[in-house]
């Protein structure tokens, strides 16, 4: 269920997001979602791509400083209250949501959210649990 | 049987013998060079002779070791005001080898060596090398740079003279550094302590354990390093690392080295005379107090330095190594008086700057000082690369670690500086002397 999201360090400054989209577009590798984190100084650029094994390879041979981290692809219905849905799941569990952002593609009319849980496999637990779904990796993939 | 004939002839390398001179004897034979070496000068250098006449002085005032307070000072701009040839002491003919100090700022400096100077030379290195415990039989790659510095050949005698089987590779080319390295079964290296830094970083990229390799030891000098550089190195790779000095003024590498106490580097005062002074007033500092080390050549023939000062600021340990050798001991170089950098009025050494970043992460990561002004305030920015131990994709997580540098420099250093994270190799990696501080002040 947890999908590989690839971060980058990149400073604050013209032209340093074309770099690595460059080299990905080079080797064929699509990015199905890219999120910027940002402060004043520098950014972080989270990336769902279609190799993440050989993008991560590519970016470090090419001296940037990447990191995998594991998210999940969340489901959530296409309507008012949709996320306030997902979230009460959460409620009272402890489980710490990191961050989230929204995956630019719908699948079968549904959102899709991502998120990063401290404890991603408590996570996965109670969102099944409370009959929320969870795209693997292939599935989020083809959209 | 092999071993145990191999120890007999390795245990203690011939070269070595005056490391252990009595100190009477010791004083003795300086007292003698010394008034060789103050002869010489007044004899053949136009400028020596010129201070002396100044001061009324002639070499017969040169009665004990004590009165070479009384003499002149060199400074580094009379190399340059004389260059190249105005402070030789040996005619053309004589002279062998002609080395170029990469001066940093300004004009270059020109540095000459006689046949007996270079065997000098090699004899210190080999007395350094085998005080670092390595011997015949040993892999030593060379990796300071070949040529008009003196750090590459001088390396390259001392390791041959010590029997050693010398690998030149000279600077630059860490991949094929790596290469040869693993692929010889390289066991010492000599090199600048920042290029080792990018070495064990880039073999790490290609997936080779420096901690595997047969190198067992590492000589660096020709930039100040600190100890805690040291413990870093030693982990990373599981070498002794040792610290030499030298500098080209005086012979090159080779004035001084560590022995395996690492309490302080040994002068070879057979050859080189050590002097503490007050870096202000030029006035002698006793021994266990810290000032500028000044060096007298005592054998010196081409280019005899007399009280050379030497802008590096240190001092003289008291006491004796443990080790057995007479020879006094400095303690390491860790700032040069060019070094300092005067920011809003507070001094500021890059080294201070170092120890911060070294207290945060425990690893040392690339940086560099960046100075400009402002509306005629001196601003600092400290350049940190980001590596992947300290890359974490939690925006909150890179903020924390930006206000922990940005706290341990504002307590080192006293003032306020800009910490900016950037990105990994955005640095420029020198094969040489690391270059740490871009000044973009106009006065």
């Amino acid at each position: 269920m947890k999908i590989q999201q690839i971060s980058l360090f990149a400073e604050n400054k013209p032209g340093h997001i074309a770099a690595p989209a460059r080299l990905l577009a080079q080797e064929g590798i699509d990015i199905r979602s890219l999120y910027l984190a940002d402060t004043q100084q520098y950014g972080i650029l989270r990336m769902i791509v279609s190799e993440w094994e050989k993008a991560a390879t590519i970016l470090e041979a090419h001296g940037f400083v990447v990191k995998v981290t594991e998210v999940l692809a969340v489901e959530v219905p296409d309507r008012p209250g949709g996320l306030a849905d997902v979230l009460s799941a959460l409620d009272g569990t402890g489980i710490n949501i990191e961050y989230m952002y929204a995956f630019p593609y719908m699948c079968r009319g549904q959102a899709i959210l991502i998120f990063r849980f401290a404890d991603p496999d408590a996570a996965i637990e109670r969102l099944q649990t409370a009959g929320i779904n969870l795209l693997a990796s292939d599935e989020l993939l083809k959209q | 049987m092999n071993s145990t004939l191999e120890m007999s002839v390795t245990d203690c390398h011939a070269a070595s013998v005056p490391d252990y001179t009595p100190v009477p004897e010791l004083r003795k034979l300086q007292l003698k060079r010394l008034q060789a070496v103050v002869m010489r000068g007044w004899q053949q250098v136009k400028l020596f002779r010129a201070r002396m006449d100044e001061r009324r002085l002639t070499p017969e005032d040169v009665g004990s070791l004590e009165d070479i307070a009384k003499l002149p000072f060199t400074v580094k701009s009379d190399l340059r005001d004389t260059y190249p040839f105005g402070l030789f002491a040996s005619p053309m003919k004589d002279v062998v080898r002609l080395h170029v100090s990469s001066g940093t700022t300004g004009k270059p400096i020109v540095v000459a060596y006689t046949k007996e100077d270079v065997d000098v030379w090699t004899s210190v290195l080999v007395r350094c090398l085998a005080g670092c415990g390595l011997h015949r039989g040993d892999i030593i790659q060379v990796a300071y740079g070949y040529g008009l510095f003196t750090g590459g050949l001088g390396a390259h005698y001392g390791a041959e003279g010590l029997g050693a089987t010398v690998v030149p590779t000279s600077g630059g080319h860490a991949d094929r550094q790596i290469m040869l390295m693993k692929d010889f079964g390289v066991t010492a290296i000599c090199c600048t302590p920042t290029y080792f830094l990018h070495l064990i970083d880039r073999a790490a990229e290609l997936g080779v354990d420096m901690k595997e390799l047969p190198l067992r030891a590492g000589v660096f000098g020709a930039e100040p390093w600190t100890e805690s550089m040291r413990q870093h190195i030693e982990k990373m790779s599981s070498i002794e690392a040792f610290d030499i000095y030298g500098l080209s003024e005086i012979i090159g590498p080779g004035v001084g080295c560590e022995c395996r106490r690492h309490e302080g580097l040994h002068i070879f005062e057979d050859h080189f005379y050590p002097e503490i002074v007050d870096p202000a007033s030029g006035e002698p500092l006793p021994d266990g107090t810290e000032g500028e080390l000044v060096l007298t050549t005592l054998s010196k023939q081409a280019m005899p330095m007399i009280r050379y000062r030497t802008r590096d600021i240190t001092m003289i340990l008291p006491g004796r190594c443990e080790c057995g050798r007479t020879l006094r001991r400095i303690g390491r170089i860790g700032r040069r008086s060019d070094d300092m950098l005067i920011i809003r009025g507070v001094n500021v050494f890059p080294s201070q700057v170092e120890s911060a970043l070294l207290q945060i992460e425990g690893t040392l990561p690339h940086y560099q000082i960046l100075l400009t002004r402002v509306q005629g305030l001196d601003q600092m920015e400290v350049q940190v690369e980001v590596t992947p131990q300290m890359f974490n994709d939690k925006i909150g997580a890179l903020q924390g670690l930006h206000e922990r540098l940005q706290g341990a420099l504002d307590r080192v250093l006293g003032i306020r500086v800009r910490v900016a994270l950037v990105e990994a190799y955005s640095i420029e990696r020198s094969e040489g002397k690391a270059k740490r501080v871009i000044d973009r002040r106009t006065s």
